[in-house]
This record gives C-alpha cells, sequence and structure tokens, in this order.
C-alpha cells in the first residue's frame, strides 16, 4: 500500500487513538442544556490532524457526502493554517460548524479511513468541527459570488438540505428565497437537534452567513397555504424551486392509550424544548410537563435526543424502550455512549402493547411485550417477534414516541403533477433531485424518508446542480 | 412583523383586532385559522380567521383573554406589531348549498361561526342563526350575524340580554318546530361543554353535526401531533385534519382531558405575568 509504505518512510510514531474530545463531565452535565462536546484546543486539533497519513487515494473523500477535500483541509490544519483548512471545507461544505457536531462520520468518513483499519479513524468530525468553530469566533469571510445570473430559485424548508441547495445556488449568482414554516430558520437543526448536542447560537451564525452571500429567508411562510408551488411559479416569479421540506409528520404507535396527556411524540417533545426553550419555562412561554420515569420509544438518534433531553429536564428514570436488541440500535454510536454516560436506561426487545392512564386522562404505565430476534428483514436487521404471554406491566407518567417520521404533506398534497410515493414522499431522481414536475426538484427527506443531515445537505447539493443547469440551458 | 391597524374591546375580556398580513388574506377562505406569537420568548398560539379583507390585505382576530399568551395580546395597541403570524392553517369549511342549515355560535365561537355563516348564506343556504353568550356584556356581532344569517336567535344564560336560557335550548326547538328532515346540518363552534351539549342533542335527531375544535397546539402545521384527537376511532390532527370535524365522531372525554393537561402551567404563567405587567390582573 503506498500509503503505508509513505507512513513507514515518515518514520512517524503512530497514536493509535484519537484525541479525546473535551467533554463536560456527565454528572454535572445532565443538570444543564450547554453543549456536551466543549471542542478541540490549537494544540490537540494540530495533534489529531498529524495523525493522518494523507493516503494518496482518501478513501475518507469518497466515504463524505458533500466530497469534502478531506486529507487538504487536515494538512492544513496540521501546518496550523485554519483559515486555509476553512476554506477548503467551504468549497464543499456550507455548514461546517453543524456538521463537525452532528454527521455520524463512523459510517462514512472516518469508517474508510486507512488509519482505523489497524488503530481509531482520524477523527475528521472533530477537526472539521474545530476549523468551523475557530473561524466562528472571527470574522467570517463570505465565498466568492458569481455575476448575478436574473434568475430567481425559491427553496421550500429551511432545513440543512435547504441551505446547502440555497448557498450553492447563492454562490453561483442565482436570487434564492427560502420559505420556511416555522418563526426561525433552520429546521431539524433548531426544532429537533437538542442545545447541548449542537448550540442554536451555531445554526444560526451560520444561517446568518448565508445571507451574507444574498440568501433571502422568509419565515412563517407556509408553502402549500399561503401559496402553492404552481404560484410560486406561475405568479411568484420563481425560475426553479428546490422542495426540502423533510420528515415533518411524526408517527405513531397506534396503540390504545396513545393520546393519553403525557404522550409525545418525539417531534412534540423535542420542539416545545428545543424551538421553543420550554427548559426555560416561565421565562419563556411554552411549557413541557416531565414525569418522575420516562419511556422512550425507539432507538435512533431521536429516541436518544429525547431520553437525554428528559433526564436534563429532572426526570429521575430516562428509558429507551426498544423492540430489537443493543447491536441493532440505529443511533449514532457516540449518542448511544452519552445516554449510558448519563444514565439513560435501556430496555431492549420490549415494546408496550397499550398505555395505561389515571382518571384524569394521563398516562401511569405501560402494558408492554417482551420480543426476540426473528429472521432479517428488508433492512437487513433480525426482525423482532414478540414472544406470546411474556406481558409485563412498566411504569411510565411520560411517554415519547420516537419511531419515524413520515413526510409532512402539505406541499406534495397541494402541488398539481408532482408524483409521491404510497408513503407519501416526493418520487425525485436521487442523481439529480429532479421531479416529475418540471423545474422542481427535491430532496433529502422528504423524498427518501428520515435520514441524516449530512444525507439532505448532499441531496441539495445535487439538486443546486441540476437546477443550474437547467436554467443554464434556459437563458 | 404584522401590524395592528384596529382594535376594538367587544367585551371586557374579548378583543378584535385588524391585522395587516396581505398573504394570508389574499389566500384564507373561512374555518381556517393563524398561528401567532407576540414576541421572542413567546409561545404560539392558533387563532381562527374571523374575517378577511382581500383588498386591502388585512385579517380579523378575535380572541377571548384566558391566558397569559391573549391577556398580552389584549394589551398591545393599534399601532403595534405582532411578531410572527403564520397561515392560513387548517382545511377551510365546506361550503355548498345544503338546503337549511343552522349555525351556532357560543362566546367567542361567535367570531369563527361568521364567517362560515356568511359563505353558507352566499352559497344559497336558508340560515338560522342562534349565538349567545353567559351575559349581555359578552355577547357581540349581533349585527355582522344577522346580516349573515336569514334569521337569527340570541340567548343569554342569565337572560340579562333576549332570550334567557342556552344555545342548545334554541337549537333544540328549531330541530323540533321545523322538523329534524329539514334541517342539512349544524355547525356549533364554541366551548368544548356547548359543543358537546349540541352534538348530544343533534345525534339524537340524527342531524349531522360540525364543529370547529380549539386543541393545544404548538406548531400548527401537522408536525407534533399536540393537537391530535380521537374522531370516529381514529387520531387526527386538528390543525391540518381539522379544525372541522363531525361532532357525532369526535372523542370530548379525551378532548377536554388533554385540553386540561398544561392547566397549572398556564395558571403559573398568568399570576407570573399579572405580577409583571402591572396590569393588576384580570381585567
Amino acid at each position: 500500500m503506498d500509503s503505508e509504505q509513505k507512513a513507514g518512510k515518515q518514520k512517524k510514531e503512530i497514536i493509535p487513538k484519537k484525541h479525546p474530545m473535551p467533554s463536560q463531565d456527565a454528572v454535572a452535565r445532565i443538570k444543564n442544556f450547554s453543549e456536551v462536546a466543549t471542542g478541540y484546543t490549537k494544540e490537540t486539533a494540530i495533534a489529531e490532524a498529524k495523525r493522518c497519513i494523507q493516503c494518496k487515494k482518501p478513501f475518507c473523500r469518497e466515504g463524505c457526502p458533500v466530497d469534502v477535500d478531506i486529507p487538504g483541509f487536515i494538512k492544513l490544519v496540521s501546518e496550523g493554517d485554519f483559515a486555509g483548512a476553512i476554506r477548503v471545507i467551504k468549497e464543499k461544505n456550507a455548514l461546517p460548524a453543524i456538521c463537525g457536531r452532528v454527521c455520524p462520520q463512523e459510517n462514512q468518513c472516518e469508517q474508510v479511513c486507512t488509519m482505523g483499519k489497524k488503530n481509531e479513524p482520524v477523527a475528521i468530525g472533530r477537526l472539521e468541527r474545530f476549523c468551523a468553530d475557530w473561524e466562528l469566533a472571527g470574522e467570517v469571510t463570505p465565498p466568492k459570488v458569481e455575476q448575478p445570473t436574473g434568475f430567481k430559485v425559491a427553496v421550500v424548508g429551511s432545513g440543512p438540505g435547504g441551505l446547502t441547495c440555497a448557498a450553492d445556488l447563492a454562490k453561483l449568482g442565482y436570487q434564492v428565497t427560502i420559505f420556511e414554516a416555522l418563526h426561525v430558520p433552520g429546521g431539524v437543526l433548531m426544532y429537533g437537534i437538542p442545545e447541548f448536542r449542537l448550540p442554536k447560537k451555531v445554526v444560526q451564525t451560520e444561517i446568518e452567513n448565508l445571507k451574507k452571500i444574498g440568501v433571502e429567508i422568509k419565515v412563517n411562510s407556509v408553502v402549500g397555504k399561503f401559496a402553492t408551488i404552481d404560484e410560486l411559479l406561475d405568479g411568484g416569479g420563481f425560475d426553479a424551486i428546490y422542495i426540502g421540506t423533510g420528515a415533518g409528520l411524526p408517527y405513531f404507535m397506534n396503540i390504545p392509550g396513545e393520546n393519553s396527556c403525557g404522550v409525545y411524540s418525539a417531534n412534540e417533545f423535542l420542539t416545545r424544548v428545543n424551538l421553543m426553550k420550554a427548559y426555560l419555562f416561565p421565562e419563556w412561554d411554552t411549557p413541557v410537563k416531565i414525569g418522575k420515569k420516562v419511556a422512550v420509544l425507539g432507538g435512533g438518534n431521536v429516541a436518544m435526543d429525547s431520553a437525554r433531553t428528559a433526564l436534563r429536564l429532572g426526570a429521575e428514570e430516562s428509558w429507551i424502550v426498544y423492540r430489537r436488541s443493543e447491536k441493532e440500535l440505529p443511533a449514532r454510536h457516540e449518542e448511544v455512549e452519552h445516554a449510558i454516560e448519563e444514565g439513560v436506561k435501556f430496555a431492549f426487545l420490549t415494546s408496550p402493547v397499550k398505555i395505561i392512564a389515571d382518571e384524569k386522562g394521563i398516562a401511569t404505565s405501560m402494558e408492554c411485550l417482551r420480543y426476540e430476534l426473528g429472521e432479517p428483514d428488508q433492512s437487513g436487521r433480525r426482525s423482532p417477534v414478540p414472544i406470546p404471554g411474556s406481558e409485563f406491566i412498566m411504569d411510565a407518567d411520560t411517554v415519547v414516541v420516537a419511531i419515524g417520521q413520515g413526510p409532512n404533506p402539505l406541499v406534495p398534497r397541494t402541488t398539481k403533477g408532482l408524483e409521491v410515493t404510497k408513503k407519501g414522499n416526493i418520487v425525485a431522481d436521487l442523481q439529480t433531485g429532479a421531479t416529475s414536475k418540471q423545474g422542481v426538484y427535491a430532496g433529502g427527506d422528504v423524498v427518501t424518508g428520515a435520514a441524516t443531515v449530512i444525507l439532505a445537505m448532499g441531496a441539495g447539493r445535487i439538486a443546486a446542480k441540476s437546477i443550474h443547469e437547467y436554467l443554464a440551458n434556459k437563458k | 412583523m404584522s401590524k395592528i391597524l384596529d382594535k376594538q374591546v367587544l367585551s371586557p375580556v374579548i378583543k378584535l383586532m385588524v391585522v395587516e398580513a396581505p398573504e394570508i388574506a389574499r389566500k384564507c377562505l373561512p374555518g381556517q385559522f393563524i398561528i401567532l406569537r407576540i414576541g421572542e420568548e413567546g409561545e404560539r398560539i392558533p387563532l381562527t380567521i374571523a374575517d378577511f379583507d382581500r383588498k386591502n390585505g388585512t385579517i380579523t382576530l378575535v380572541f377571548q383573554e384566558v391566558g397569559k399568551t391573549t391577556k398580552h395580546l389584549g394589551m398591545l395597541k393599534t399601532g403595534d406589531s405582532i411578531r410572527d403570524l403564520a397561515g392560513p392553517l387548517g382545511t377551510p369549511s365546506h361550503v355548498e348549498n345544503f338546503g337549511a342549515v343552522i349555525c351556532v355560535g357560543g362566546g367567542v365561537g361567535v367570531a369563527p361561526v361568521y364567517p362560515i355563516t356568511r359563505a353558507l348564506k352566499e352559497a344559497g343556504n336558508h340560515v338560522i342563526g342562534i349565538i349567545g353568550s353567559r351575559n349581555k356584556e359578552l355577547l357581540f356581532w349581533e349585527d355582522k350575524m344577522r346580516e349573515a344569517s336569514s334569521e337569527l336567535y340570541i340567548t343569554t344564560d342569565d337572560g340579562s340580554y333576549a332570550r334567557k336560557g342556552f344555545v342548545s335550548d334554541v337549537l333544540k326547538e328549531i330541530i323540533e318546530g321545523r322538523g329534524k328532515d329539514r334541517i342539512a346540518m349544524v355547525l356549533a363552534i364554541g366551548p368544548q361543554p356547548m359543543m358537546r351539549a349540541c352534538c348530544r342533542l343533534t345525534e339524537e335527531y340524527g342531524v349531522k353535526t360540525i364543529i370547529s375544535l380549539n386543541s393545544l397546539m404548538v406548531d400548527g402545521t401537522g408536525m407534533c401531533g399536540c393537537c391530535r384527537v380521537t374522531v370516529g376511532g381514529k387520531t387526527r390532527f386538528v390543525c391540518v385534519d381539522g379544525p372541522e370535524f363531525d361532532g357525532h365522531q369526535v372523542d370530548f372525554n379525551e378532548l377536554a382531558l388533554r385540553s386540561a393537561y398544561f392547566q397549572n402551567e398556564e395558571r403559573a404563567a398568568m399570576e407570573r405575568f399579572s405580577a409583571h405587567c402591572n396590569c393588576g390582573g384580570a381585567q
């Protein structure tokens, strides 16, 4: 292997493990909403960057959904040129402070890192975050913007996909307007991912930087309601549209008692806390009620976020109730680790069949069934099979349903000629983002079903490229 | 920011505001609502659009001061602005010529009933309006409802104005007097106990009844499910599937329990606001 030979030639001492991420102590952090991971220092960043062996064939880059020149920026970090490093990252990634925090690097760039074959991979995510935070702490230089093209593009939804698409198009000289249904832009970055994992100030700073390159953001603008996609195209003066409305429809279990008080969808629970800042009630108006024992149904990142949020709100016990086993947990490894450190408990191979409430309609417990793992299902994971007669009662006075989200139907339902799947997802070509409607592109969770921030960003980037080609031909 | 262009005090606790909102006014239809937020730390609350003026680009909101946010809203003056206003949300009322319909508005529910009543009359229906309130002081829009209806009946609980009694008393008399087969539909909007009473009554006679629900909401766009309600055994979202539903199918017990879940917090917020705002508490 070339890269190994090169590393050998330099006779560099190999540091087998990633430099650990400085973090708030678990006992202290479950009493606050401040960010858990506090970030590398300059010295640690340089030392970690020097672990990179600068492979000739960088697999890490192929593992990145937005094709960041990973060895390129890491080399600059190792030389202490942080300004250069962030410039390289931003050529491909408009939201590095966010991706550095929430990307599942262990399944992407870091999974295929050559260092990771024998040792721990280079901490690519932590280095990306370091560069972004270094820039945000000082003066951010806006990227170069091309001459105005004269075309107008509307982006529906200001989540990670919409923001990426908008950033790319603005840089290419398009006049971009983002329509956001809520009162602040950011989508899931604002309402879904908790403050302790992704500070909202970081999100808003990244968005402010987009505004500096001319992106206009209209909040409180529910597309499908105040205007349809057709109206934006015909009367609204837009030449193309990107739909990135995400997975904004919460799924429920459809079990008896699920509408009891104290049963929240994860979307409701997290929106109250993150977007509406219920943890600051009564200084902020929106309340959230938390019981003594919280049961979170599901095993993904949203479930981990909910369980960890519940602890911070003062729950005595916070449980993840998951119908498969630990091995199948779909959450990011680091999130599961953090949850365990903080004292979240796990009931594996368990799922409720009924929620029991008191005379005020407030949940008190759940009737659950135990499961065993059977044959692998379509997702490739072994499917859970209920064990007959295994019913038992689990106390829970707050239940958070985090079993997934579907596409929000407002745009698909009101757009003529837009092909959707049975589940309501918009049908779009994954290579181009093109939908069945001319000039209308879509990507992210509304197309694929609930996935990750970075995949939505990748889809936004692809669509921006297609929109650029489409409008260039229209000239 | 949406500017308040006019404010009227309809009763000591019911206020009217005409708000600049051209994009909402352009598209909204009877039965739809908006979500508003007064300030940075504010909560999002839904309010039905009581009227709209497409030409002037305004919508009219009518609200009763029942909690911190509505109390705060009621203190805003003409020329002030509402920080966030999103809409029009929800599914519009189904309006067509049904024949003879009864439109019942109880308390502040007269406001959301009004634009639907007007639309039903414009669609060719014979519209029998019934409005009522606890007392004379709380009654508003008699004139507008008279104009929007073919005939109008009024009640007050204490008899301080018009007929003493409940709107459901008049509803019963009309259904019996005209014959249940001659009433195509009843629309009833108001406090939950009033809508429940109307539905119980019309169910006995088998007269279809539509009600508009005011459950708790956060986003109002189908994202959170806070407003969910059981209708005909199925979970529905008031914000996108409603706010109007077949009243005979609605699980009123569940609705009442879910509406009361944050009562203590609502009271605490109100007390804190009254102590801070120098408004001397309620009224």
